[in-house]
């Protein structure tokens, strides 16, 4: 029968699952990924080298990473801080706060997008409070950051709940009996134990605020060379039919999109080695 | 600090005792802390959508989201979410059934190629669908010989779609599938059930919280992805908008009250998915906790639970 190759299973199904599981992925996903590479090789290396080194795909580069940088360590420290909140605190509206941290995530980024800049706009809200200190937050680095802090926030905490909630009371407890004090507690027993997820979380964060566009369009200004992120770079040569200057800017953030999937796969690894043991 | 003997008393039943009574000053902190962050990153932008949108009065909302190009909008969004939401159910049933129900080689591969649209950035997303059938594409001359056109058009918005929200279903049901086993397909394929009885009537009632789950995320960024769609949508009025690319047509031409009062309809339905996505991780814990129990259960012999 059909599933004679694969070991030893009574189950049907596996060739025409398996069929349709390549043919989809491949037409959807893999084939037009490959037009990108082929679009690349196609280039010169001068070429490549002109579009990349050029010093407005440089500062795109350098604001892009950067900023995804700052913003998935600030998720890093309030994820783990709100993690820890939402497993060991019982206070009244937890659940409606846990519930409410996927919005990022259910929330369509333009959407984001145009919320963010009525807030920190010099006319807005926080926007207004933050001028007046001489701190420019939209139309500007500080702006860009917010927003990517906004769409990846989810990532920390959720990679980070389920560790905290699995972790064995009675170790803390133990290390408390031989008298540890809390502090010491947390940094020697708890942290150990959750730094892959919230490494894993980290890497997420990070990977989802590079390749950030919705929201980050409408708060940053996009003046280039100050305020223009990678994806706006690559979204404004396609709009100048320059398929070329887009793919030699692409190419470089597909290849650390594909970087950053393998490290997130091991962090994942890692995190889930270290909660069975 | 007061000694640690005494505190596995005060909790006897639940072993979920603190390790040391938690100073209350520190706790309140961090739950303030939590608080304030969560309200001015969550909840504030929530307010100030729906704010924006009545600042003109509820006439002025209503005939935003009543226009002619705001239904058009709607409707093209409504047609994307049908195109694209099941063929996405299928393909993560189709390959979570592959993947969790037999071995083969290059399966981790395979798992991390459907993570892949996950990490791509949206704006790439979209342009390799340019490079593949634009005017100046690989089948762009072809395409436009035969009068077809994919970019700046729905299909292409609909294809531009797939590819961003692929991995959502089969996210859900690959290690769900796998933790399950396939001990109860197997005994019922050898009590003689055809393989889509096996499926209908084994598999889905195992499986059918986390597919309910992966659905509803994959309709969220169906109806709100902007950067994909953004690429290859030609912003044609009317036409190739959705939803989320009006809002931004309305805000670039200051029509602030109306680009918030879109926004605040797709708030609404994100707040819809929120809420069916917490009711739903709800139903799957009381599953997990009735297996749990069961399983307790018969380890302590308590006859109601074993006989079930």
């Amino acid at each position: 029968m059909a599933g004679s190759k694969t070991r030893h299973s009574v189950l049907p199904g596996f060739r025409p699952t398996m069929a349709f599981t390549l043919m989809y992925l491949g037409l959807v996903v893999l084939i037009p990924l490959a037009m990108l590479a082929l679009h690349a090789v196609r280039m010169s290396w001068t070429e490549f080298a002109q579009t990349f080194t050029a010093p407005r795909t440089l500062a795109a580069y350098r604001l892009t990473l950067g900023g995804a940088l700052i913003a998935s360590c600030v998720n890093a420290v309030f994820g783990l801080l709100i993690a820890w909140v939402l497993v060991r605190y019982r206070f009244p509206g937890r659940r409606l706060l846990d519930t409410l941290v996927d919005l990022p995530f259910a929330l369509p980024t333009a959407v984001a997008g145009i919320a963010l800049t009525a807030i920190y706009a010099p006319t807005g809200l926080i926007g207004g409070w933050l001028a007046r200190l001489g701190i420019q937050a939209a139309y500007s680095p500080l702006g860009i950051v917010i927003a990517m802090a906004f769409v990846s926030l989810p990532f920390v905490i959720r990679t980070t709940q389920p560790v905290l909630e699995d972790i064995d009371r009675e170790v803390e407890e133990a290390a408390a009996t031989l008298g540890a004090s809390r502090f010491r507690t947390f940094t020697r027993v708890i942290f150990p134990a959750i730094l892959p997820a919230v490494l894993a979380g980290f890497a997420m964060a990070f990977a989802r605020a590079v390749g950030e566009y919705g929201s980050v369009v409408f708060i940053s200004g996009n003046m280039p060379g100050r305020t223009e992120i990678v994806p706006l770079l690559i979204m404004t040569r396609l709009e100048e039919y320059d398929e070329t200057g887009a793919t030699a800017v692409a190419l470089v953030l597909l290849v650390l999109s594909f970087a950053m999937l393998f490290i997130i796969n091991l962090l994942q690894l890692w995190a889930r080695r270290s909660t069975a043991a | 600090m007061t000694t640690l003997s005494i505190q596995p008393d005060l909790t006897p039943v639940t072993s979920r005792s603190a390790v040391a009574p938690p100073s209350p000053v520190l706790r309140w902190t961090l739950i303030i802390v939590a608080v304030g962050f969560l309200g001015i990153t969550l909840i504030l932008p929530l307010a100030i959508v729906f704010v924006s949108a009545l600042e003109q009065g509820w006439h002025t909302a209503l005939a935003a989201l009543t226009h002619a190009d705001a239904r058009a909008a709607m409707r093209l969004t409504a047609l994307i979410v049908v195109i694209a939401v099941p063929i996405n159910v299928v393909f993560g049933v189709a390959a979570a059934w592959a993947i969790a129900k037999f071995e083969f080689r290059g399966k981790s591969v395979l798992v991390t190629l459907i993570d892949l649209p996950f990490s791509v950035s949206p704006v790439i997303a979209g342009m390799v669908f340019v490079l593949l059938f634009g005017a100046r594409g690989a089948f762009g001359p072809w395409l436009g010989a035969h009068g077809i056109r994919i970019i700046f058009a729905w299909p292409g918005i609909a294809l531009a779609t797939m590819f961003v929200t692929l991995p959502f279903v089969a996210r859900e049901l690959i290690p769900l599938m796998q933790a399950q086993g396939h001990e109860d397909e197997e005994a019922a394929v050898s009590l003689g059930a055809s393989g889509w009885q096996t499926f209908v009537r084994v598999t889905l009632p195992n499986i059918k919280w986390g597919l309910a789950y992966g659905t509803i995320l994959c309709t969220a960024r169906a109806l709100g992805e902007f950067g994909a769609v953004s690429v290859v949508s030609g912003h044609i009025r009317g036409e190739t908008n959705t939803l989320p690319l009006h809002v931004e047509i309305l805000y670039n031409e200051y029509q602030f009250a109306a680009a918030f009062s879109v926004a605040g309809l797709l708030v609404g339905i994100a707040l819809l998915t929120i809420i069916a996505k917490a009711a739903v991780q709800w139903r799957l814990q009381v599953n997990a906790r009735a297996s749990a129990s069961l399983i307790e259960g018969e380890m302590t012999e308590r006859v109601e639970w074993a006989s079930k």
